[in-house]
């Protein structure tokens, strides 16, 4: 199903790379396009006080632009989808929630290739959808430079941490994983083949039997993927972090919760 | 004799009726006997500066010149050439790339037809591989595609050591751990003691960080042990006096090191490390504002894996 949606995606971007000086009226039927592939017919609402999407407006690194999603509102969230239109695969990651996490707030870091519009998508458990918009300038995340030590990154490869951030009173934790993330889009100029992708397409929480989060992530998320979230309730059962890349290898890690249990 | 070439390099000597004239003479200060450096501007690349924003020149032997960084485009490379042309009459016989920046190598084309070795570090390859066609696609938008030429792969690659004869001159070429970026080639002139130290010194702009920051203050102690005297910056000054130049860029990384561990150990996040981290060096270089934040941000990403 997602495979699907992405190949939409790519299908509308072969119309042309995104420019700087493209109107907003370019930008608008990107996201319509956009929209339609990933929700179909499905109504999209104004997210105001349901959904926010925070990033600076000028990246400074194109390769690692922190992204934060806020949620305040009382409704529980189902999933959030986070999109970076004029990226070659502009769906960055649907995160699907489950009942150990607390959703107000996630953040991570991603890859943006050209001044673009981003948005953040809330599903509710009732289905209904809420988006915020944000405009970025950033350019070449994605087809310049890859890794600034290739040798240490595969010698990482899988390797995670997980660590409390934020105030020490609110359960907010960061799991960052070691991987490439590689996009498949650096040509080696000798063979004229593109370096092959190796990228992260799967990160699944657990505690206990209790899903925290599920994320379908892909060639937009930085190297060494980070993501900030919540978890619910106060309990010593340790979290369970299983991470799937596109060359079919597997990472599984487990962790005592930072500041709880032992 | 020598007077006599600079001053037709002056002129722009055309070849011959119809024919092009070839380019102005970049302008050279020998800093060192047999040492001439064109420094750049502090600038980020433009169409008006030409990307002529790197450090670059040549060494003369006895025998032979060897060019350490070709220049940031094939016109800056083209003027680079017409300098040594104007100079001395002994073949190009070496194109050293201290590193894989455009501002540095891109100019390599412009040597083609003197048929030089080009002299890299062993892994320079894999980067150009990388990033060389972006590197060329964001050189022509700014500078228009003719001024833009391709790059060119080093056809000599150093893993550790080497020495360059350059007739009565060696040259010791030293390939370094993943600093600035995974690519450093410093150059020690025997002879003079001066370093060439390409962007593994930074003076007056801000460094730029592309590789290991721990990586790079390990690289920067072996550097300070070795028997030179002065150095030639990537950026900056075209000579300045060793090791104590680089004193700036040694506490500017470090402040960055010991300010960025110190917002980890309290659970900060990367957003607030690029609001905050190395404020106080912001007077202290050109271009702080340009660079200071992407540094933090590659520093902070390698920082919070130890």
């Amino acid at each position: 199903m997602k495979r699907i949606i992405l190949a939409v995606g790519l299908g509308i971007l072969a119309l042309g790379p995104a420019r700087a000086e493209e109107d907003d009226a370019v930008r608008e039927a990107r996201w319509q396009d956009l929209r339609h592939a990933i929700f179909g017919d499905r109504k999209i609402e104004d997210g105001a006080g349901v959904i926010a999407l925070d990033a600076p407006p000028r990246a400074l690194d194109a390769a690692t632009v922190p992204v934060t999603i806020t949620l305040p509102g009382p409704d529980r969230i189902k999933s959030v989808y986070l999109t970076i239109d004029a990226n070659p695969s502009p769906l960055a990651g649907t995160f699907h929630f489950g009942p150990a996490a607390d959703t107000h707030e996630l953040r991570t870091r991603v890859r943006v290739d050209a001044y673009t519009l981003m948005h953040a998508v809330a599903e509710t458990e009732d289905g209904r959808l809420f988006a915020a918009e944000r405009f970025i300038k950033a350019s070449g995340g994605c087809s310049a430079p890859g890794s600034k030590d290739p040798a240490l990154a595969l010698q990482r490869l899988g390797q995670m941490k997980l660590k409390r951030v934020g105030e020490a009173s609110a359960d907010t934790l960061q799991l960052l994983i070691s991987h490439p993330n590689y996009n498949g889009m650096q040509m080696d100029q000798v063979t004229r083949n593109y370096t092959p992708a190796r990228f992260v397409q799967d990160i699944k929480v657990t505690r206990g039997d209790a899903l925290v989060f599920d994320l379908e992530s892909d060639i937009s998320l930085s190297e060494d993927p980070a993501i900030t979230f919540g978890l619910a309730g106060k309990t010593a059962v340790p979290l369970t972090v299983e991470v799937h890349d596109s060359a079919a290898a597997a990472f599984k890690q487990d962790f005592d919760v930072p500041g709880q249990g032992s | 004799m020598r007077r006599a070439v600079a001053l037709a390099a002056a002129l722009r000597f055309c070849l011959g009726a119809g024919s092009a004239c070839a380019a102005d003479a970049a302008p050279v200060t020998e800093v060192a006997p047999g040492i001439f450096v064109r420094e750049g501007v502090d600038e980020d690349v433009t169409a008006a500066n030409g990307d002529a924003i790197a450090n670059i020149g040549f060494i003369v032997g006895a025998a032979a010149v060897a060019v350490i960084d070709p220049g940031g485009s094939l016109e800056d490379g083209e003027s680079l050439r017409a300098a040594v042309l104007a100079h001395t009459d002994l073949p190009i016989r070496y194109v050293v790339m201290t590193h894989g920046h455009p501002d540095h190598v891109f100019g390599g084309i412009a040597f083609e037809s003197d048929h030089p070795v080009f002299i890299g570090h062993v892994r320079l390859p894999a980067m150009l591989s990388d990033r060389g066609t972006f590197y060329r696609h964001r050189l022509a938008a700014a500078l228009g595609r003719e001024r833009v030429g391709d790059f060119v792969m080093p056809t000599i690659l150093i893993e550790d050591r080497a020495e360059l004869d350059l007739g009565g001159r060696i040259l010791e070429l030293q390939a370094h751990g993943v600093a600035h970026t995974d690519g450093d080639l410093t150059v020690l002139d025997r002879k003079t003691q001066v370093l060439w130290a390409g962007d593994l010194l930074f003076v007056r702009r801000v460094p730029s960080l592309d590789g290991s920051l721990t990586g790079w203050l390990t690289e920067l102690a072996g550097m300070k042990a070795l028997p030179a005297t002065q150095a030639v910056p990537g950026h900056g000054p075209p000579l300045v006096p060793w090791p104590d130049a680089a004193a700036d860029e040694e506490r500017y990384l470090t402040t960055l090191g010991s300010e960025i561990r110190e917002l980890l150990a309290k659970a900060g996040d990367i957003e607030t490390a690029v609001a905050t981290i190395g404020q106080g060096e912001h007077d202290k270089w050109r271009l702080f504002d340009d660079y200071n934040g992407r540094n933090v941000t590659v520093a902070f990403k390698q920082l919070e894996w130890e």
